[in-house]
């Protein structure tokens, strides 16, 4: 265990040193407050809170940064450190290959958290001081958003992760991560939506559109988040798939762990057999 | 005692046999050198040795242990370094040797010692980016040191090294073999290892071609012992020469015998009855000539 806490504190030092964390807390923090302050400016009119307000803007914020943030720090974990030339030196110390996944992951992890923690954190106490103070629905939400952030951060560390141990050349593991990207953030709903559309005799099953929503990270992360809290779920437009899905909260949240456990495994099943 | 034991190992890349049938023991206490051409197989065997790649056939012991198998614990008595190393740029010298000191399981309340060892102490707090390639080498090795290793292989570390540095690189090693480390050590400097390493593997095509003491080696080969010599001025020396029956150099007084090992006594017990000899050197083959010996007639 010692090895895998050496491992996460030296990604968090290189991380602090390459100011990866101070960039990635400052991204979060300036496009939450932005969309906290200018977001939720209309709210007083309709009687809408300010805090459900914020977790629907950022929640929609999330699926493209949070992502991008994960693979951006974890795709060359694993083919960086090869063509760095400091792989065949780490892996000749007593330690396990799952061990170097699991250190990296811890490391990277705490980056995402800290940034989301801070930058959507800092949202939150601003917009509560703001509107003087949030009730305890609103705050479970927005509480609920920045743990369901941080999971859908550990998604996509793990898939980068996955994508640095498949190829062999860096450039590689950058066009396997904005491709993960592309395809689960952007292209998934939209081949989806596709679908539904062409789709004008209703051959699909519900349940199958459904079954593949919930299956993508992204949409999983979604519908925690905007179908999940019954507040929320009305100003994000949400409130009848809220109703007619029934997908429980647990449901998404495993679905998250399990987009986050599997390429885990994967990838030090992979790396295991690795010959260096 | 026999730490490192490698018994007919081969290693196969598709059609390229980088290690072919080596059979070899390394002794603690003792220097052992690896030496020959890029492509001879000898970074392959180091990383066989260390169960980074395995074997296509034959058996690897390690301080008693298969480097392939799971257990892992063995690798904290062992020290690596690695061919050009690199470390985490974004680190110092302190920080990067507290990293591999954690890694090993160790306490980093040595690591000062070890940076003294290196003369790197000065540059202990500085990022290893700014460091040169022989500061880099440098802190290697303080790393490959870590935790008092039983077993110590070190791919081409002299290289990127100023003399100085070498000197005091080499004055550790012999510390270590003589406190029972077993150094094995790959190069192409050969002059440097020559007086270094107590026993040398000739590696040529991934096959062992000699391996043994530099007096075995040269016992090994045919090459001619130099036996140089200076006459007296007034010496009749194409008749000295012709006396002897055996190749010669001449450069006027200075004259160079290739003497055959097997009858370099009685040529010198000749020489020194003869009174037109003033000087006399005997030159052993080096093991530059033996390398090319080994390479051209064992190929």
């Amino acid at each position: 265990m010692s090895a895998v806490l050496a491992i996460a504190m030296g990604e968090l030092r290189s991380s602090l040193r390459n100011r990866w964390v101070l960039s990635a807390t400052l991204v979060m923090t300036a496009l939450a407050l932005s969309l906290a302050l200018l977001g939720s400016a209309p709210t007083g009119t309709v009687g809408a809170m300010p805090l459900d307000i914020t977790v629907v803007s950022l929640t929609s914020l999330t699926i493209f940064l949070v992502p991008l943030i994960a693979l951006l720090l974890s795709h060359d974990a694993i083919v960086g450190e090869a063509e760095r030339g400091t792989l065949l030196l780490l892996l000749s110390y007593p330690i396990a290959r799952w061990q170097v996944v699991a250190g990296k992951f811890a490391g990277h992890l705490s980056v995402v958290a800290f940034a989301v923690t801070l930058g959507y954190g800092s949202a939150g106490v601003v917009i509560g001081w703001v509107s003087g103070g949030a009730d305890r629905e609103g705050a479970a939400a927005f509480g609920a958003m920045i743990g369901s952030s941080i999971l859908l951060g550990a998604s996509f560390l793990s898939l980068g992760y996955l994508a640095s141990v498949c190829v062999r050349q860096r450039a590689a593991a950058v066009g396997v991560a904005v491709a993960v990207w592309l395809l689960l953030v952007l292209a998934y709903d939209a081949a989806l939506l596709g679908a539904l559309v062409a789709d004008k005799s209703r051959s699909i099953p519900t349940e199958l559109v459904q079954a593949l929503l919930i299956l993508n990270p992204a949409d999983a992360y979604r519908l925690f988040n905007l179908a999940g809290f019954g507040r929320v779920s009305a100003f994000s437009g949400m409130a009848a798939v809220s109703q007619q899905s029934h997908v429980p909260a647990g449901l998404l949240l495993s679905i998250l762990i399990a987009w986050t456990a599997a390429p885990l495994a994967a990838t030090a099943a992979i790396f295991s057999r690795r010959e260096i | 005692m026999a730490v490192v034991e490698a018994d007919h190992v081969s290693r196969r890349y598709g059609s390229n046999l980088a290690v072919d049938d080596v059979t070899v023991m390394f002794q603690s206490g003792q220097c052992t050198a690896i030496v020959g051409h890029n492509g001879a197989g000898k970074s392959t065997l180091i990383k066989m040795l260390l169960g980074l790649v395995r074997p296509t056939s034959g058996r690897i012991s390690v301080l008693g242990e298969d480097p392939t198998a799971g257990d892992r614990r063995w690798r904290s008595q062992i020290g690596f370094l690695p061919e050009s190393v690199s470390f985490p740029p974004n680190l110092s010298g302190r920080e990067t040797l507290d990293f591999y000191a954690r890694l090993k399981g160790y306490s980093e309340a040595a690591n000062p010692c070890l940076l003294d060892q290196v003369s790197l102490t000065e540059a202990a707090d500085r990022r290893v980016s700014t460091y040169s390639k022989g500061m880099r080498q440098r802190l290697g090795l303080a790393q490959a040191l870590l935790g008092s290793p039983r077993v110590l292989l070190l791919d081409e570390p002299t290289s990127g090294l100023d003399p100085a540095s070498r000197q005091s690189f080499y004055g550790i090693i012999r510390s270590l073999v003589a406190d029972g480390v077993a150094v094995l050590l790959s190069s192409h400097a050969l002059e440097e290892i020559e007086g270094q390493a107590d026993r040398i593997a000739v590696m040529s095509h991934g096959r062992l071609r000699a391996f043994g003491s530099l007096n075995e080696l040269r016992g090994l080969s045919e090459l001619p012992v130099q036996i140089q010599l200076c006459v007296a001025e007034d010496a009749q020396v194409a008749a000295f020469v012709r006396s002897f029956g055996m190749p010669a150099a001449i450069d006027g007084r200075q004259i160079c015998l290739a003497c055959p090992a097997t009858s370099k006594m009685d040529v010198l017990r000749r020489v020194a009855a003869c009174e037109g000899v003033v000087d006399f050197d005997v030159l052993p083959p080096t093991l530059d000539s033996l390398y090319a010996w080994f390479m051209e007639v064992r190929p």
